[in-house]
């Protein structure tokens, strides 16, 4: 699984990937959307499992998630709808959540569950490096499953390469000191921030996240890194009226035409 | 210190700091630094001072003579209704504001469930001068519009929580939100020995003058400085981690905590967290929480805002594990009875809160010559509304 991953970063392209989160708007929603997805070719998908106490996200995605948990999104279900997928999707899937579904799931059942899905690697936003090293990291590992850790411009230069040697396939670069969907348009002091990282030559391709909303943050994110992430403004974009397919199509010619 | 936090901020399995990477730089500054600035003379100093002259410490130690004639043992209320403010919760504001100040931060931000963390964070920003924005759930706002009048006229800007459950944890979810958009101008005073470390031990740290001076005054009013039995109702668990802590380790004081069960702990409307919850993750805290099977947090109820809260410190995640405390789950109808009890018997109008520790009189059988000391953490003036609803029951 990890060499489509390979692949892309492999290919010198600006990826494009797209944060969803599952069970919304509607709960078997999720099938459709990541078909929609990958036809528009977006290179990978951020799947969000529905959180009732989300931290790092803004207002879009924890409404987005009140929802879906309500329209009844669970863990079983979401890896249901991603096995289904699977059978007609192969772009990779990167699994979001926040640890406390994990814990209570059980680490080595939900890594199982995942690798049966189909699910390529992780982001789990509130899990820190160092207990991820010395309790978690052995059973990921053992399951192949990568973990992506989040970069900040508060993060200092030791921790960055922290996250930069734990993560796998990607490193996480949050675009600015906000909760997700917070800011429109990327700062002086953001770009200065993405050249300061680009210039530390990590090891791990970067994907830039949090605040990119349309075409021209996209392209200059992508200037910096190997591509970039969009969550907040695709929710917005799926909660109009009209098809799944339609809705998914329009946004991503609006940012990649 | 058997029942001490460790170097990385665990209480046995729990604590330590589970928290976004944006959070992160801030939380570390914060662990590096209150020991450092916390432990010096002239912080001390002021804090002592301010403790004594503004806030009024040390609070009574009240032999109880007509509650120990009821209950047939030696009860002891220690007054933190009596502080400035109206609660223990000031004891904590004062150290965090100190803090706030040495570390050079402008803007303070907090969550208040009952608003009285609220009003004791509105009141030391308005005596420093620092802006102060409290967040506070959409439902504890209605019930709670005395608190939220004294944090507006002390200057402060109250922002409602709107999401989930519109309570204390949603407050608390906003205010970690707001911190992350401020890394570096903005202090996040938490009211409870909840959060990442160090908030658990940094608050117990400043609520602990609760028991030093317990000790004191047990000496000096009975010749020994130690209770049989602490009693104190636990939310986040404050009030009870600063009445124990000088005491974690002395196995001849049993520590019984009160929760909120609200209407039962057989019923989806509780607070009860010790009985109710599972090991998890809450405000970036590995401790007892009340969530579904799938790890959703759940919305509790209580009666009371200050106790509405579906997790526990870690501290007394831990002393539960242990055996070291006692959990016992009081109903929302139990703690109005000893509220009433209380302003009839001795005179004394306790907070909702409060008034849940109190109802252990009823639960547990103390031995006559027992010394039993109550931490009666706030008064009840901020529930006079929700007493009134009730009057017509407690009829004299």
């Amino acid at each position: 699984m990890q060499s489509k991953f390979e692949e892309l970063f492999h290919s010198g392209d600006k990826l494009l990937s797209i944060y969803m989160t599952a069970g919304f708007p509607n709960l078997n929603d999720t099938v459709p959307i990541l078909k929609a997805l990958e036809a528009n070719g977006v290179d990978f998908v951020e799947i969000g499992m529905p959180y009732s106490d989300p931290l790092a996200d803004g207002t879009t995605i924890q409404q987005s998630s009140q929802k879906a948990i309500s329209n009844g999104m669970n863990l079983n279900t979401l890896f249901a709808q991603i096995k289904e997928a699977r059978k007609e999707v192969s772009m990779p899937f990167v699994y979001m959540g926040y640890l406390n579904q994990l814990m209570q799931y059980g680490l080595e059942k939900f890594c199982k569950a995942c690798i049966d899905a189909g699910i390529d690697s992780l982001i789990i936003p509130d899990l820190p490096m160092d207990v991820y090293e010395e309790e978690h990291k052995a059973i990921f590992d053992d399951y192949n499953l990568g973990m992506s850790f989040l970069i900040s411009p508060q993060s200092g230069e030791a921790r960055i390469k922290e996250a930069d040697r734990l993560s796998h396939p990607f490193l996480y670069q949050v675009s600015s000191n906000a909760i997700t969907g917070a800011k429109s348009g990327i700062s002086k002091a953001q770009l200065d921030y993405f050249g300061r990282i680009e210039s530390m030559g990590l090891k791990k391709p970067k994907m830039i996240g949090f605040g990119i909303s349309s075409k021209e943050t996209f392209e200059q994110a992508c200037r910096r890194a190997n591509g970039a992430i969009i969550g907040s403004a695709f929710i917005k974009a799926i909660s109009q009226e009209g098809s799944i397919e339609s809705k998914v199509e329009e946004f991503i010619k609006s940012i990649r035409s | 210190m058997q029942y001490a936090v460790n170097e990385k901020g665990f209480y046995g399995d729990f604590g330590g700091a589970f928290i976004p990477e944006m959070l992160f730089p801030n939380v570390e500054e914060l662990r590096q630094k209150y020991l450092q600035i916390s432990s010096t003379k002239e912080f001390k100093k002021e804090f002592d001072d301010l403790l004594k002259h503004y806030v009024g410490r040390p609070t009574p130690l009240y032999f109880a003579k007509k509650l120990s004639e009821k209950y047939k043992t030696q009860i002891y209320l220690k007054r933190e209704d009596l502080n400035h403010t109206g609660a223990h919760k000031v004891n904590n504001t004062i150290g965090q504001i100190l803090l706030a100040e040495r570390m050079g931060k402008k803007r303070i931000i907090a969550e208040t469930g009952a608003g009285q963390h609220g009003v004791a964070t509105a009141t030391v920003c308005a005596l420093k001068g620092l802006q102060c924005i409290v967040y506070m759930g959409e439902v504890d706002i209605a019930r709670q519009a005395p608190n939220v009048a004294r944090m507006k006229m002390l200057g402060a800007e109250v922002r409602p929580a709107t999401s989930g459950s519109k309570t204390l944890k949603d407050a608390t979810n906003e205010a970690i939100r707001d911190w992350i958009g401020n890394p570096e101008d903005t202090f996040y005073i938490i009211g409870s020995v909840v959060g990442p470390h160090p908030y658990p031990d940094m608050v117990a740290r400043f609520q602990a003058v609760i028991s030093e001076e317990i000790k004191k005054q047990l000496q000096e009013q009975i010749g020994r400085d130690y209770p049989d039995y602490l009693l104190a109702c636990v939310g986040g668990g404050s009030n009870a981690a600063g009445t124990f802590y000088h005491y974690l380790d002395d196995q001849r004081v049993q520590l019984f905590m009160a929760e909120a069960a609200g209407h039962g702990i057989d019923t989806d409307k509780s607070a009860a967290t010790s009985v109710l919850g599972t090991e998890g993750i809450i405000h970036g805290s590995r401790t007892l929480l009340m969530q579904t099977e799938d790890g959703q947090i759940v919305e509790p109820h209580s009666i009371s805002a200050g106790l509405d809260y579906p997790g526990i410190g870690p501290l007394h995640a831990h002393l539960i594990k242990t055996g070291r405390a006692r959990s016992f789950p009081v109903t929302d109808r139990e703690s109005l009875d000893a509220s009433f009890m209380l302003s009839r018997t001795e005179g004394i109008i306790p907070a909702l809160e409060s008034a849940h520790a109190l109802t252990i009189l009823e639960k547990y059988d103390f031995g006559k010559e027992d010394i039993v000391v109550l931490n009666l953490s706030g008064r009840g003036d901020k529930d006079l509304d929700t007493f009134m609803k009730y009057m017509d029951d407690y009829a004299k």
